[in-house]
């Protein structure tokens, strides 16, 4: 029997001890013709480890052995043996959710490192113990800003044509049951970048909040300054989703324009955690102090114990499901924990110059390799603006034909534009220091023959 | 233990990991980035080198209980035993590389596991459809209660308003049918442990969306009159929901579907073994019956004709609630789920609900017989029961939660405390089908020991805990004094 140790002995003991005859008789409160006897013959027969290992060993193999320049919202770095030996020590892999404090130390000592790690990424005030992952952290992001703008009495929030749009579909799943709208601000056609021109149109409305992408998802950088003033100036919070690893490079929210962002949320996937289909991921959420309890999610707080011996303890509880029931902030009761514990380990062991390295290794690769694939005829960039670590390029063919055929050299080269922004002939490219120099070649290579 | 100093205490300035990032760049290859918008001072990170950071973090791991460690009876959060085969198995290069967006040709590996594993949870659950995207247990309800909302709005019928619970509910439910736009009606519970009927009949009527329990309820008892509480709901109009939090009671045993719920959510965290990660990731899928096919979340694992594999997206089913992520949803911890099931097959998952069943009862009848009291002593037990410790409180001033924190001492995780709310001092208690019975003996002995305590030394046992790395901790200094982050 996998994992369940008993012996025909312990059974009959457990029995005796209960006074019953038989395992079934403990069922005997369910009504019997309720039972599902005989209805689980679909299942499969179980295997031994070994033979599961084998099947599944077959089953990885077949999705293996690609180059890929996809980004989109989730990057490919390179990852420390350390970080994920580290965090699946049993010790950390199989611990609960730390409700009881004492004996969890472990647990609760690497959140309030990470909330440390990521105010200090961020230049914010204080941060949660993450979220599910980026999109969804952005929805609890905008129900937050409803509650936090008090002069604010609007459900409307602005956001930006030139987000990630699985970020504003996920966005738009979630808080649209609350009758929150979503208002779409339009991105200049040549520069690539959100057009501050467009926003004369909303003032003197009513918004709760402006949200901005850094670097936005066409890997533009937005100017981030004359955006967050003029949300200030007109009565809004500004809602940053940030790339982390971009931080290490460019000014973080904290300091955009005058005051600053208000909420700061983001994809954490590129401190330590592998691509792997798209999660576990996590969300790092931070804000401004005086926000902090409209925040959702788990917070941990230095304190002392009777002894007067510094501890950390979950804190502000009184914000959460499991006290406030339906007067909560959120519904969410897990965080992230296995893949924040990773970043914290990965952010440690990179320092303040290793991710500096990391992004500026990342941002000049996009670069060498937009130089190589617009040196073919036809190819070129889309936009103008400054980008980070990604940047889109119109073809001389349909995105879908051409990223097929690319697929079928075994190079994955990004992801196309045509249905999320009608841009039939774009792909969204990305680099990082993970792609070697013969990886740029193999590219431009695999493009050319395409193309040809 | 020694106080443990934060990795910014470690730091030293000009120290670093050299190894694990690429050389420093010239500062002419980032000349793209116009000088306004680069970052004026760099983040104040540790610089710490590479041992210092596996020491730090491998002795911060030491001050955790952890199921590879303790016995940790937490009723209602399953705490089996988490196969390492499925981590191995999860962390494999082909599906950690696997990129979100890679075109099916590359995908067909990863698909193929998650379209069995949809399969598989259809089958043990009874429901017609069953889609992996949401992220953890209250996201799933989210999906679940929003399914529930596209019905009736679908068929025109938007005076439905509420959402019914019954009291001892788990504090995501409420929390879910209020981030889903309605407001929550709290149906009582009765002296047995099952929902008062006569008053979930009255509270039904046309503003009823729908009912979310548990089954087992979260007294730790099989809700006897499910097929009449569904009756109810169905006869109102409104759609019931299940949260799976117990379904490790009924696996094999009973289908939420046969029971007449439309929506269900399971929490893979628990009843497929997949680990709790300090407070996740979890994996939370929702099944539903034929009618509300239409509204699963995307994106889905489909399969064609020739036995290809292909997502099914919001562009194919466009009356889906939408995607709840950026992707897919915690793939990593769906593969573990694969990996269970396809070791346990249709024999183990039998097993399951058969053997949580026996160490619950078991381990309630030898508690009882060393003094403890059950909240419903007629009842079986299902995988949970719950004690309560009112008496001990009353008499000798020794709390459920100096019990629970006594049982760190005895090398024991707590079970869950005051939970739910309306049994007062209460222990819920949930041993699992992967705890050996002497694991359950050692557990009984400790409890009879600290109720004897609590009669001799009832001081002592109110300031337990005294082995761990911290005493109990001042968490009103913590909440008044907030200091949610370090600074030198």
């Amino acid at each position: 029997m996998p994992y369940i140790p008993h012996t025909p002995d312990d059974v009959r003991a457990m029995l005796d001890a209960i006074g019953a005859d038989s395992i079934e008789d403990l069922f005997d409160e369910i009504p019997a013709h309720l039972k599902a006897a005989g209805k689980l013959d679909a299942l499969p027969e179980g295997l031994s480890e070994m033979d599961v290992t084998r099947l599944m060993n077959e089953r990885a193999a077949m999705d293996a052995g690609a180059v890929s320049f996809i980004g989109a919202g989730a990057y490919q770095h390179h990852i420390p043996a350390a970080v994920w030996e580290i965090a699946t020590r049993g010790e950390f892999y199989t611990a609960y959710t730390p409700y009881q404090a004492e004996a969890s130390q472990g647990t609760l000592q690497v959140i309030y490192e990470f909330q440390t790690l990521m105010t200090r990424l961020t230049a914010m005030d204080v941060s949660n113990a993450s979220v599910y992952d980026g999109a969804s952290g952005l929805a609890e992001a905008v129900l937050m800003s409803l509650r936090a703008n008090r002069k604010s009495k609007s459900r409307k929030v602005l956001v930006p044509a030139a987000l990630n749009p699985r970020y504003t579909s996920a966005t738009q799943a979630i808080v649209e049951n609350q009758d929150v709208a979503l208002e779409t601000v339009p991105f200049c056609q040549e520069k690539g970048q959100t057009l501050i021109d467009a926003l004369k149109h909303h003032e003197g409305e009513d918004y709760a909040a402006l949200v901005i992408s850094q670097p936005n998802y066409f890997g533009s950088l937005e100017e981030v300054d004359a955006l967050t003033d003029w949300a200030h100036a007109n009565g809004m919070l500004v809602i940053a989703v940030v790339n982390p690893t971009a931080m290490a490079l460019i000014t973080p929210p904290g300091e955009w324009g005058e005051d600053g962002a208000d909420i700061v949320v983001g994809e954490g996937q590129p401190l330590g955690v592998p691509l792997s289909s798209g999660g576990p991921y996590f969300g790092f959420m931070c804000c401004k102090q005086k926000y902090v309890r409209q925040m959702p999610g788990r917070i941990i707080g230095r304190t002392v114990d009777m002894e007067g011996k510094q501890g950390f303890t979950l804190t502000l509880q009184a914000r959460e499901q499991h006290i406030r029931r339906s007067k909560a902030t959120s519904n969410i009761c897990t965080n992230q924990g296995l893949a924040m514990t990773a970043a914290t380990i990965y952010t440690s062991l990179l320092g303040p110059d290793g991710l500096t390295n990391v992004a500026a290794h990342s941002h000049a690769n996009t670069q060498v390799l937009a130089d190589k694939l617009t040196a073919i005829d036809g190819v070129e960039r889309a936009f103008t603006a400054p980008t980070f670590h990604e940047v889109v390029l119109t073809l001389p063919k349909p995105a879908g034909e051409v990223l097929a055929a690319l697929a079928e050299k075994d190079v994955l080269g990004g992801v196309s534009l045509a249905t999320d922004y009608d841009m039939d002939n774009a792909i969204l490219v990305n680099a990082t220091e993970v792609h070697s120099e013969q990886d740029l070649q193999l590219f431009e290579q695999a493009l050319k023959e395409v193309l040809a | 233990m020694s106080e443990t100093q934060l990795i910014f205490q470690l730091s030293h300035p000009g120290r670093s990991a050299t190894s694990q990032a690429p050389k420093a760049l010239s500062d002419d290859k980032l000349s793209a980035i116009p000088a306004h918008l680069r970052r004026k001072q760099k983040p104040a990170l540790p610089e710490v080198s590479e041992m210092q950071v596996v020491r730090h973090y491998t002795n911060l791991s030491s001050k955790n209980f952890a199921i590879d460690k303790q016995f940790y009876p937490l009723g209602s959060c399953t705490m089996k035993y988490n196969p390492r085969g499925a981590n191995r198995a999860a962390m494999l290069p082909g599906f950690l590389n696997r990129h979100p967006l890679a075109p099916e040709s590359h995908s067909q590996g990863f698909l193929s596991c998650m379209f069995e594993l949809q399969n598989f949870l259809k089958e043990v659950t009874g429901m017609k459809g069953v889609s992996l995207a949401p992220m953890a247990g209250a996201q799933g309800e989210f999906a679940g209660v929003a399914m529930i909302r596209a019905y009736h709005e679908a068929r025109g019928d938007d005076e439905r308003t509420e959402i019914l619970i019954p009291e001892a509910a788990h504090g995501t439910n409420p929390a879910t049918a209020v981030m889903c736009g309605y407001k929550v009606r709290e149906v009582p519970v009765g002296k047995d442990g099952d929902v008062d009927l006569e008053a979930l009949k009255e509270a039904c009527g046309p503003q009823t969306a729908g009912l979310m329990m548990t089954n087992p309820s979260t007294c730790g008892v099989f809700e006897r009159q499910i097929e009449a509480i569904s009756k109810a709901v169905h006869e109102a109009g409104g759609l019931l929901y299940y949260d799976g939090a117990n379904l490790n009671a009924i696996l094999g045993k009973v289908r939420p579907g046969d029971m007449g719920f439309d929506v269900i959510h399971m929490n893979l965290h628990k009843t497929f073994a997949t680990p709790h990660g300090g407070g996740g990731p979890g994996a939370g899928p929702v099944g539903v019956s034929e009618r509300l096919l239409p509204y699963l979340p995307t994106p889905m694992a489909g399969q064609r004709d020739d036995g290809s594999y292909h997502w099914i997206d919001s562009d194919t089913l466009d009356t889906s609630i939408g995607h709840l992520s950026a992707f897919m949803g915690n793939a990593g911890v769906l593969l573990r789920a694969y990996f269970y099931a396809r070791s346990l097959g249709r024999e183990g998952m039998i097993r399951v609900g058969e053997f949580s069943t026996l160490a619950a009862n078991y381990l309630l009848k030898r508690l009882e017989a060393v003094g403890c009291t059950a909240a419903y002593p007629d009842r079986r037990a299902s995988h949970e029961f719950i004690l309560t410790f009112a008496k001990e409180a009353k008499e000798l001033g020794v709390t459920a939660m100096d019990i629970a924190k006594r049982l760190l001492d005895y090398n024991q995780h707590a079970p869950t405390t005051y939970f739910p709310l309306l049994v007062p001092e209460c222990f819920l208690i949930e041993p699992t089908e992967t705890e050996s019975k002497e694991a359950l003996d050692e557990f009984v002995d400790a409890m009879a020991a600290i109720l004897e305590e609590a009669r001799t030394e009832p001081d002592m046992v109110k300031e337990a805990p005294f082995t761990q790395p911290v005493r109990r901790l001042d968490d009103v200094k913590a909440a008044r004094e907030l200091d949610l982050t370090w600074s030198e």
